[in-house]
C-alpha cells in the first residue's frame, strides 16, 4: 500500500496557514547534503525541489508526530503545533 | 477575568488524571485540548494497564470503551524468514480485575475526558496554549492561547502536552531532545471480522493478545514492532529510533510495509483493511533525559516529562500517575497558598517514591546500552535463529555433535570474551 493511499485514509481539517517553515532555504542548499527530512518524515512532508533549490514543505498531510523538529541536522525546521481544532483528527489513535 | 485554580494544558491520560484529581480536591479546573475533541490528536500502541488506570476511576472496564483484555503476552525474534517465538498466556486475565486492555486512544481518551467533565473539570478543545502567562515579578499566573483575548488567568499550571513539550521547553522545564532520544512510530488499524482475529490468535470471543516482533522486524534498527489485537481490527506498528533512522536514510513506513510483508505477520492480517495509518514519536530518553518538572506555580507531567518505560511498553500508566500525584501537590499548594518553587518540588520528591521514577531509574543506563551495542538487535536475533533451526532440525547428527556445531556457530558469530561481556553489561543494565 502507497503512503499516499494511507494518508488519504487519515482526517485533516486543514489550515490555509502551514504550521510549519523552514528557517532558512540556504542552510538546506548550501549546508545540508543528505536532507534527512525527506527521508525520516513518516508522511514524507519534505521533498526536495531541484529547480527551486529549497524544501517544499506539504504541510497538509502532516501527522503531527514533530520528528522534524529534532530529526533536522542544522534546528533549520521550524515546527509549531497547528492553530486551534486544524491538523489531523484522528478516529481510532 | 475569570480566574481558575488549576490550568491543564492537553487533554491526554497525563492531563485528564491531573485535572480529574485536582477537581476532587476542590479545584477549579480547566483542561485546554489543541484538538477538535480530546483524543484528536493522541495516538499510542496501545495496550492499557487496568491498575493504574483503576486507581483513578475504580471499575472503569465497566463501561470505558476498551478493545480487548490482553490475556496473551507474545515476543518473537524475527530473523529472515524465520522466527523464534515464546509467550504467557494466563485466562484469568479475560476476567476482572484483568490485566492490561488494548485500547484505540482516539476512543478512549475521549471517554476519559467526559468522565472529568462529570467530575466538574471544564474542558475546552480547539485551543492551542502558546505560553505560560507571567506578572511582571515573573510569577507564573496563567497561560496564553491562540484565541482573541486568550488569556486564561490559574495559581498553578500542569503540563501535560506531550512529547513535543513546546511550551514546556520555553519555560525551562524540557531539555531539547536529540535524535537518540525519541522513537518515530508509525501504525496501521487493519480492519478484520473478530471470528478471524479469534482463530489467529487462538482466543475466546472478546480476548486479546499482544505480540512483539523484535530483532528484523526493524532491519537491525534499534526498536521495536508490534501486533494487537482490538474489537475488529488489529494495530500494526513499528518503532525505531530517530538517530537510526538518520543514519540508516530508512522511512519508517517502509519499515512498516516490510514488516507486513514478512511470513509470519503476513497470514496474521491476510485480508484485512487498512482503515488509518498514524505516527507519533515515543520518548526514549529515559531517567537521563527526565527534565526538571517543576518550577513556581507549575508542573510536567506525562511525555512532556519523559515519563516513557520503553524496555516495559510503559507509558500511559506511568503518564496517569504523575498526573494524580500533580493534581494532588497542586491542590496541596493552592490550600496551603504556596505557589513556590520549593512547595512545588514536593510533586518530583512523591513522584520518586512511586514505581514511575524508580522504575526509570532502574532502567537508567539501557537507553545508552542499545546505543552502544546494536548486536543485541542484529546480531544476537540471528544466533538465536541459528541455534533454533539447528536445534531442532533432525538429520542423522548426533546430539553431542550437533551441541559442538551450534557452540561452533555461535562463536562464529560473537567471540567467547564478546558473549561474556555481552552478558554482564546486559546483567549491569537490566538486572
Amino acid at each position: 500500500m502507497k503512503l499516499d493511499d494511507k494518508l488519504y485514509l487519515i482526517r485533516y481539517n486543514t489550515d490555509k496557514q502551514s504550521h510549519i517553515t523552514i528557517a532558512d532555504d540556504d542552510v538546506c542548499l548550501k549546508k545540508c547534503k543528505h536532507k534527512p527530512c525527506t527521508i525520516f518524515c513518516p508522511a514524507r512532508v519534505y521533498k526536495w525541489d531541484d529547480a527551486e533549490e529549497s524544501i517544499q514543505v506539504y504541510y497538509e498531510g502532516c501527522v503531527e508526530c514533530g520528528s522534524c523538529r529534532i530529526g533536522c541536522p542544522y534546528s533549520n525546521i521550524k515546527w509549531g503545533y497547528p492553530r486551534g481544532g486544524f491538523g489531523v483528527a484522528y478516529k481510532n489513535g | 477575568m475569570e480566574e481558575f485554580d488549576v490550568i491543564v494544558v492537553g487533554a491526554g491520560p497525563a492531563g485528564l488524571a491531573a485535572a480529574m484529581t485536582a477537581a476532587r480536591n476542590g479545584m477549579k479546573t480547566i483542561v485546554i485540548e489543541r484538538g477538535e475533541f480530546p483524543g484528536a490528536k493522541n495516538v499510542m500502541g496501545g495496550v492499557l494497564y487496568t491498575q493504574p488506570t483503576s486507581r483513578l476511576l475504580p471499575e472503569f472496564w465497566k463501561e470505558a470503551p476498551l478493545e480487548r483484555p490482553v490475556v496473551e503476552q507474545r515476543y518473537a525474534f524475527l530473523e529472515g524468514d524465520n522466527s523464534f517465538a515464546a509467550g504467557y498466556r494466563s485466562p484469568a486475565w479475560g476476567d476482572p480485575p484483568y490485566n492490561a486492555h488494548t485500547v484505540l486512544r482516539a476512543k478512549f481518551d475521549r471517554w476519559l475526558a467526559k468522565k472529568a467533565e462529570a467530575e466538574g473539570v471544564l474542558i475546552i478543545t480547539e485551543t492551542v496554549v502558546e505560553d505560560l502567562l507571567y506578572k511582571r515579578d515573573g510569577a507564573v499566573i496563567g497561560v496564553t492561547t491562540g484565541r482573541a483575548e486568550g488569556d486564561v488567568l490559574g495559581k498553578v499550571v500542569i503540563l501535560a502536552e506531550g512529547v513535543n513539550a513546546l511550551i514546556a521547553k520555553k519555560a525551562g522545564l524540557h531539555n531539547q531532545l536529540g535524535p537518540e532520544h525519541v522513537a518515530v512510530a508509525v501504525k496501521e488499524i487493519i480492519s478484520l471480522p473478530r471470528e478471524k482475529i479469534e482463530d489467529r490468535f487462538c482466543l475466546e470471543p472478546g480476548q486479546g493478545a499482544t505480540l512483539e516482533l523484535l530483532g528484523d522486524s526493524t532491519a537491525g534498527m534499534i526498536g521495536t514492532a508490534f501486533i494487537y489485537t482490538n474489537q475488529d481490527s488489529l494495530s500494526v506498528g513499528v518503532g525505531v529510533l530517530l538517530s537510526e533512522l538518520i543514519k540508516k536514510q530508512a522511512n519508517p513506513n517502509d519499515l512498516l510495509e516490510r514488516l507486513k510483508s514478512h511470513p509470519m505477520v503476513r497470514k496474521l492480517i491476510s485480508g484485512g483493511e487498512t482503515k488509518e495509518y498514524m505516527g507519533h514519536l515515543i520518548p526514549e530518553g529515559g531517567y537521563k533525559a527526565i527534565p526538571k518538572m517543576y518550577r513556581q506555580g507549575v508542573l510536567v507531567v506525562g511525555d512532556t516529562g519523559m515519563l516513557v518505560n520503553g524496555i516495559h511498553r510503559e507509558g500511559s500508566n506511568l503518564a496517569m500517575v504523575s498526573g494524580m500525584v500533580a493534581g494532588e501537590v497542586a491542590a496541596g499548594a493552592i490550600n496551603s497558598h504556596d505557589l513556590s518553587e520549593q512547595s512545588m518540588r514536593t510533586y518530583q520528591d512523591r513522584l520518586k517514591e512511586t514505581f514511575v521514577l524508580k522504575d526509570l531509574y532502574k532502567y537508567r543506563n539501557s537507553a545508552h546500552l542499545f546505543e552502544e551495542n546494536p548486536q543485541f538487535f542484529t546480531t544476537y536475533p540471528e544466533i538465536l535463529s541459528d541455534v533454533a533451526r539447528e536445534f531442532f532440525t533432525v538429520d542423522n547428527v548426533p546430539k553431542a555433535d550437533k551441541q559442538k556445531l551450534i557452540w561452533k556457530e555461535i562463536v562464529g558469530k560473537r567471540s567467547k570474551g564478546d558473549l561474556a561481556r555481552d552478558l554482564w553489561k546486559l546483567w549491569r543494565t537490566m538486572g
